[in-house]
């Protein structure tokens, strides 16, 4: 495949042990492929399992039955049967994830929170920060902000950080969970643009939004999860 | 946790084959198989009772199994039967290769003796006798875990529990092992005492690369520490996966009721 995300019948249940056993169907005949350099935005109502897919193909959630191909350091690793480290491994050089909200680590400066992932990979702390630094100011986040751990932030100011965060990294898969949900026109629009270097750059993306008007930027393909509509 | 360990490393330090170990007629713990990678830690969950303490002893070689084996690749890249090893080899693993960090720091440090030498000590039992550079390490090791140097000559027995606990890691840490086994690290602590602490370990362990083994009740450790986590129950691992993956999207019923018995921030 030439695609760098390819699912095939994924399924996904939810086996509710303490309510009795019931079971919740999330997803089934879950196939849908994204090309480098593409956007695919997910749509459905709430509750259709658009969340549930990005975690899936983030490993995030387990896939109970079907396929999640991921192009991973040049071959395709069937992220529904991964080992935890091959995953790890994934995670770590192939697929970021920005979710709506900030997990906080106490006491580590919004300047590290944002350039981790580039240390992690082995580029040096100096250009890290460096290029943390540049993010924050296009997100409109005040330098002096920067040495502050983002615990205290607002939900908005808390949410870029977790935008520069995703975006520093030269990952070639990023999936992105309403990642515009509490920002204002001026910062909605850096985040457009961002996505646009990114598809230049030939990274596949994978996104959520519900802003009709983002999504109609962004998207290069839609994917109508309804289709999708485990619910007996 | 979001700091991801070097996966390419194929070779595993630590593998676990069917242990078991009984107390009389107490089988506490089953048919326990999984291998642990260099850079990866493990966190192992479960209620009082549930075996895992047993299990910890039984991998750091401190109970010997009933059933099955613990293997454990030395610095000359072979895997050995930790049943098999030699006295030096045993004193080898356990002064320098490895660390326990025991929930009481009272267990794992000399409560009478200062700072410094409880820290020195780890180094002079590998043959460092150069009085200068192990105190200037030691000094060294007591910033890292963020203790004032300016306590160095004073004995454990007059610090806070936060900073016993601390104390035990620099101990721990000054060989440079490859594995850590901790036991309720944060066990007893206040709770803005734990997540320092918690972010204290988590970050010399990023730092270090090192290899763990971490028992604990409490998920928020596990998924603040851990990349992996072993779900165990009646002395048997009953769901194992990514730390993530497993608080998240629990599968056995007893892992959704631990997870839904957590109270929300």
């Amino acid at each position: 495949m030439t695609a760098m995300i390819e699912l095939a019948n994924a399924e996904k249940t939810f086996t509710m042990h303490l309510q009795g056993g019931v079971e919740l169907p999330v997803v089934r005949g879950v196939s849908f492929h994204v090309e480098p350099g593409e956007c695919v935005v997910l749509s459905g109502p709430s509750g259709a399992g658009k969340s549930s897919i990005l975690k899936m193909i983030f490993g995030n959630y387990r896939c109970d039955s079907g396929r999640i191909g991921i192009r991973h350091q040049g071959k395709v690793v069937d992220l529904a049967t991964a080992e935890p480290r091959q995953v790890l491994s994934i995670r770590r050089s192939t697929i970021g994830y920005v979710s709506q909200f900030l997990r906080a680590v106490p006491r580590v400066a919004t300047i590290d929170v944002v350039a981790e992932p580039l240390i992690v990979n082995g580029v040096a702390r100096e250009e890290a920060r460096e290029r943390a630094g540049r993010l924050l100011r296009r997100l409109n986040i005040p330098e002096r902000l920067w040495t502050l751990p983002p615990s205290t932030f607002s939900g908005g100011e808390q949410q870029r950080v977790n935008i520069a965060r995703g975006f520093i990294s030269d990952l070639p898969i990023l999936l992105l969970d309403e990642p515009t949900a509490s920002l204002d026109a001026a910062n909605r629009a850096v985040v457009v643009e961002l996505i646009a270097e990114k598809k230049t750059k030939g990274v596949a993306m994978v996104a959520i939004v519900h802003d009709d008007e983002i999504r109609h930027l962004i998207a290069d393909r839609i994917v109508d999860v309804t289709s999708f509509a485990a619910a007996a | 946790m979001s700091e991801l360990a070097n996966f390419d490393d194929d070779q595993p330090l630590l593998v676990a084959e069917g242990l078991g170990k009984n107390y009389g007629r107490l089988a506490a713990c089953r048919d326990v198989s999984f291998a642990l990678y260099p850079g990866e830690v493990l966190a192992i969950v479960g209620e009082s009772g549930s075996g895992k303490s047993t299990l910890l002893q039984l991998l750091s070689a401190q109970l010997a199994p009933r059933a099955g084996r613990v293997s454990y690749r030395m610095r000359d890249g072979v895997l050995r039967d930790l049943a098999e090893l030699g006295e030096a080899e045993r004193r080898f693993l356990f002064r320098t290769d490895w660390g326990f960090v025991h929930q009481d720091p009272a267990q794992g440090l000399r409560m009478g003796v200062s700072a410094g030498a409880n820290v020195g000590e780890r180094l002079m039992a590998v043959g460092w006798n150069h009085y200068g550079r192990i105190r200037d390490t030691a000094s060294t090791w007591l910033d890292r875990v963020e203790i004032d140097i300016g306590r160095i000559d004073d004995a454990p027995k007059t610090y806070s529990g936060g900073m016993r606990q601390r104390l035990q890691i620099a101990r721990n840490l000054v060989t440079e092992p490859r594995l850590v086994f901790m036991d309720e690290p944060t066990g007893g602590l206040d709770v803005s005492v734990q997540a320092r602490l918690l972010d204290l370990m988590r970050n010399l362990v990023g730092e270090l690369g090192l290899a763990a083994i971490v028992v604990t009740h409490d998920l928020a450790v596990a998924r603040l520490l851990s990349h992996r986590v072993m779900v165990m129950k009646g002395g048997r691992v009953i769901e194992t996966g990514l730390t993530d993956q497993v608080l998240d999207d629990p599968r056995e019923p007893y892992t959704q009721l631990l997870v839904s018995s957590i109270l929300p921030p």
